[in-house]
């Protein structure tokens, strides 16, 4: 049973980025977790990173933070909008 | 229960337990025929009483790999398999039989793990293996272990037209007994050949007691068809095919686990397309959904049940999903093709 | 899933479209250049959800969408010999090229596998020392980097067996062809993650130079009707000037860490698009620091047909330049399908047929 088989089945999306909760840390790798599937991460392309950070994975490597003051500001900015218009 | 003489069976198949002779006979009586209560002498086709009524006969093969997956294993798959395939069809499930294709060289020890879920299975469901045949090949002209199971039951009294959905009528309700999309996530996982681990198991079950109690809840259920290889949306096309009628359904409602979706987010699976082994849909009068649902989950099988849509009044033969942002988009019967060996 | 289910809102998502209906009394026209943009906007339904005033465009996006026919044959003439093993991103496998594809190949005998990270395809090479292990590097901005690390990985741990084929572009030089093509745009979707390295000074050329709107858009429906509505206000106001609605992962500046690899590993050269033709600095290849790990220098492909055939019904050129639709295509859900496909637009989950046959054909 070979992994190409199974690929071609599944139509994978390359360009898929998800945000990752940062678990462990090993050298240059992490173990991320979304939603409760862990996947590897290279962590080449940052620096800084902490177990607990939420990190975006794209093709096996985590390539920006999340950043948590942002997605508040955001999310109450739809809110007030929503408010406004209630 | 029963006895093994352990130094006396070989550890690994070989040709010679296929064919026919005295380590067939052994192989049958020891790891089979005293698991799955059957009593010699072992004649060519077993013959069973019936009373006046409809036979609901069924066949399946199983060469699912990895043979032992998280939840179940291929033996345990073989009963659900085809005891659900009879009792979605409306009928108490009585006899089965399974037949072995066996690689020269595959352990003894696994054939009896094998052995083993499937009587256990077979004794959840209420069913007997009454007849068999094992056939052994050379090493590499078959992947292991490959096993048919075919089974037969009656059919209850005024549920012949269940499988057809020639009851089924615009405004019915889709019921579906919990979260879609586990087996096939359990199944890659354990394939290791994806960059993901993960917890989720097969939900590889034998949903002959959970349909018993839709049946005898009063409710007239017009179809029942178990989700396997395609998912959810084929069986939804499939319905909307047989029936000429088109089906709407609430993404919002579909169930799927945390970890099925988070897995399926970052690989681009659609759940609604994921095989399933332990999954029924179920369609019926929308006056009759309030007991159904009560009586799904009162069992374990059924405790996250949702009505997830309705039969519409179109005469257009599509499956319209309404998605999470409230747009709808069309559930179309093939979203890329099947993993194979799935089930 | 936290960061992804608050942007999936249903009370937000009514909100931002009755603003977009009250606001949006024009007519509209938007681009997005982002393959996961493309899929993002068809599987949500956003354009059953936007008044008819506003039409999305889906641009080349999709990285294996605008891969050159002859690299796919090049990939094939290299994953032809016996001593390599060629690995990729799954959608590039079944991409057509001039007579067959890398699928195909594996079936005739050839060592194609999928992996899912550059670094798994090092990992390959490190175990098969007696193979030459080439990894088709594609993608935009948000991918090239990774290529990059592996690369000088490899150089690190002294891995004498690990090539790259490298097919990366980058988005910005592509983004100004279409424009200066003359389609009719009024502002871009701008893609959310090659601007998380990029940073969004990248795309300000959009709105500084050629008064477009310019918004840095996230991948979920929230995100993406916010940013509809941003350049809506955009256009309306005629204030043009580049915005980041991802703001969680955008900032002005990007990843610098990340860019410095790219510089240290890539350099820019003119390159072939799909559908548009060359188009000068859009391309990376691999510099001479790591030329003994560039796949076009080792593998000498000579003798290699210049003009491959593309199919003539088909119209992916067209309709990755915006001018055409999916259905305007002859072949579009009946020679060509994902099952079939005949152009790479059909064959990426992120190319626009693929999407639009998935969620909106009889929709």
């Amino acid at each position: 049973m070979d992994s190409l088989q199974l690929h071609l089945d599944l139509n994978n999306d390359m360009c898929l980025s998800l945000p990752a909760k940062v678990i462990e840390i090993n050298g240059d790798m992490a173990s991320v977790s979304v939603g409760g599937a862990m996947f590897n991460a290279g962590l080449q392309l940052l620096d800084d990173v902490k177990p607990g950070d939420y990190v975006l994975l794209h093709a096996g490597f985590a390539i920006q933070k999340i950043n948590k003051d942002e997605a508040e500001e955001i999310l109450r900015l739809l809110e007030e909008m929503q408010d406004e218009s209630d | 229960m029963h006895s093994i003489n352990t130094e006396e069976m070989a550890e690994y198949i070989t040709l010679n337990h296929g064919s026919g002779g005295r380590l067939t006979g052994e192989l049958v009586r020891e790891i089979f025929a005293s698991r799955f209560g059957m009593n010699e002498p072992f004649t060519d086709s077993a013959i069973f009483n019936v009373a006046g009524g409809d036979i609901a006969f069924t066949t399946d093969s199983y060469v699912i790999d990895p043979i032992f997956f998280p939840g179940g294993d291929i033996g345990k798959l073989a009963v659900c398999g085809t005891v659900n395939d009879l009792a979605v069809a409306g009928a108490v499930p009585l006899y089965l039989s399974s037949s072995f294709i066996i690689e020269e060289g595959f352990p003894v020890e696994d054939l009896i793990k094998i052995s083993e879920s499937m009587a256990k299975e077979a004794e959840k469901a209420g069913v007997r293996i009454i007849a068999g045949d094992t056939k052994v090949v050379e090493k590499g002209k078959c992947d292991r272990i490959f096993i048919t199971t075919t089974g037969a039951g009656i059919i209850r009294e005024g549920c012949s037209h269940i499988g057809s959905a020639a009851g089924v009528k615009p405004g019915d309700r889709l019921i579906i007994n919990g979260p879609v999309g586990n087996h096939s996530i359990a199944i890659m996982g354990a394939r290791k050949q994806l960059s993901f681990t993960t917890q989720v198991l097969s939900d590889c079950a034998s949903l002959v007691q959970l349909i018993s109690k839709v049946l005898v809840s009063g409710v007239e259920v017009h179809f029942m068809r178990d989700l396997t290889r395609g998912g959810l949306a084929t069986v939804l096309n499939e319905l909307s095919e047989m029936t000429g009628m088109g089906i709407e359904v609430d993404e919002n409602k579909i169930p799927v686990d945390e970890p099925v979706r988070g897995l399926c987010e970052m690989m681009g699976f659609d759940p609604l397309y994921l095989a399933n082994e332990g999954k029924v849909l179920i369609v019926v009068p929308e006056n009759g959904c309030s007991k159904i649902m009560a009586a799904l989950r009162s069992d374990p099988l059924g405790e996250k049940a949702e009505i997830i849509g309705e039969i519409t009044g179109k005469k257009n033969k599509m499956v319209v999903a309404k998605t999470v942002t409230g747009g709808t988009r069309v559930l179309d019967m093939h979203s890329g093709t099947q993993l194979p060996r799935i089930c | 899933m936290k960061y992804i289910d608050e942007y999936r809102d249903g009370k937000l998502i009514r909100t931002l479209v009755k603003k977009i209906r009250k606001e949006a009394t024009g007519s509209y026209t938007f681009m997005e250049v982002c393959g996961g943009h493309t899929a993002a906007i068809h599987r949500f339904g956003i354009p059953s959800l936007l008044p008819p005033g506003i039409t999305l465009l889906s641009g080349p996006g999709c990285p294996v969408c605008v891969t050159p026919v002859i690299v796919i044959d090049r990939a094939i003439g290299i994953a032809s010999r016996k001593d390599v093993i060629i690995t990729s991103f799954g959608d590039l496998i079944r991409v057509p090229g001039s007579v067959s594809s890398l699928e195909k190949e594996k079936t005739h005998g050839a060592d194609v596998r999928i992996v899912f990270s550059a670094l798994e395809a090092l990992k390959i090479a490190k175990d098969n020392p007696g193979k030459k292990v080439v990894f088709m590097g594609i993608g935009f901005e948000t991918t090239a980097p990774g290529t990059a690390a592996a690369v000088m990985k490899a150089k690190e741990l002294a891995v004498k067996n690990f090539f790259v084929l490298s097919a990366h572009k980058i988005m910005p030089p592509a983004m100004e062809a279409i424009i200066c093509d003359g389609t009719e745009i009024n502002g871009f979707i701008c893609p959310g993650h090659v601007s998380t390295i990029t940073g969004a000074e990248a795309f300000r050329f959009i709105s500084d130079k050629y008064n477009l709107g310019c918004v840095i858009s996230g991948f979920e429906p929230v995100d993406i009707l916010m940013t509809v509505l941003m350049l809506v206000r955009q256009v309306n106001s005629r204030k043009f000037n580049t915005e980041i609605q991802y703001s969680r992962a955008v900032s002005m500046e990007g990843n610098t860490k990340a860019r410095e690899i790219m510089k240290e590993v890539f350099t820019l050269s003119d390159n072939e698009w799909r559908g548009l033709g060359v188009i000068k600095l859009s391309g990376l290849e691999l510099n001479e620091r790591y030329s003994d790990f560039d796949a076009a220098e080792v593998f000498k492909m000579n003798g290699l047909r210049e003009i491959p055939k593309e199919n003539a019904l088909c119209l992916c050129g067209e309709i990755l330049r915006g001018r055409k639709r999916p259905t305007d295509c002859r072949l579009f859900a009946r020679a060509c399908t994902p099952e079939n496909p005949v152009g790479a637009c059909m064959v990426s989950s992120e190319g626009a047929c693929n999407a639009f046959y998935k969620y909106r054909r009889n929709g």
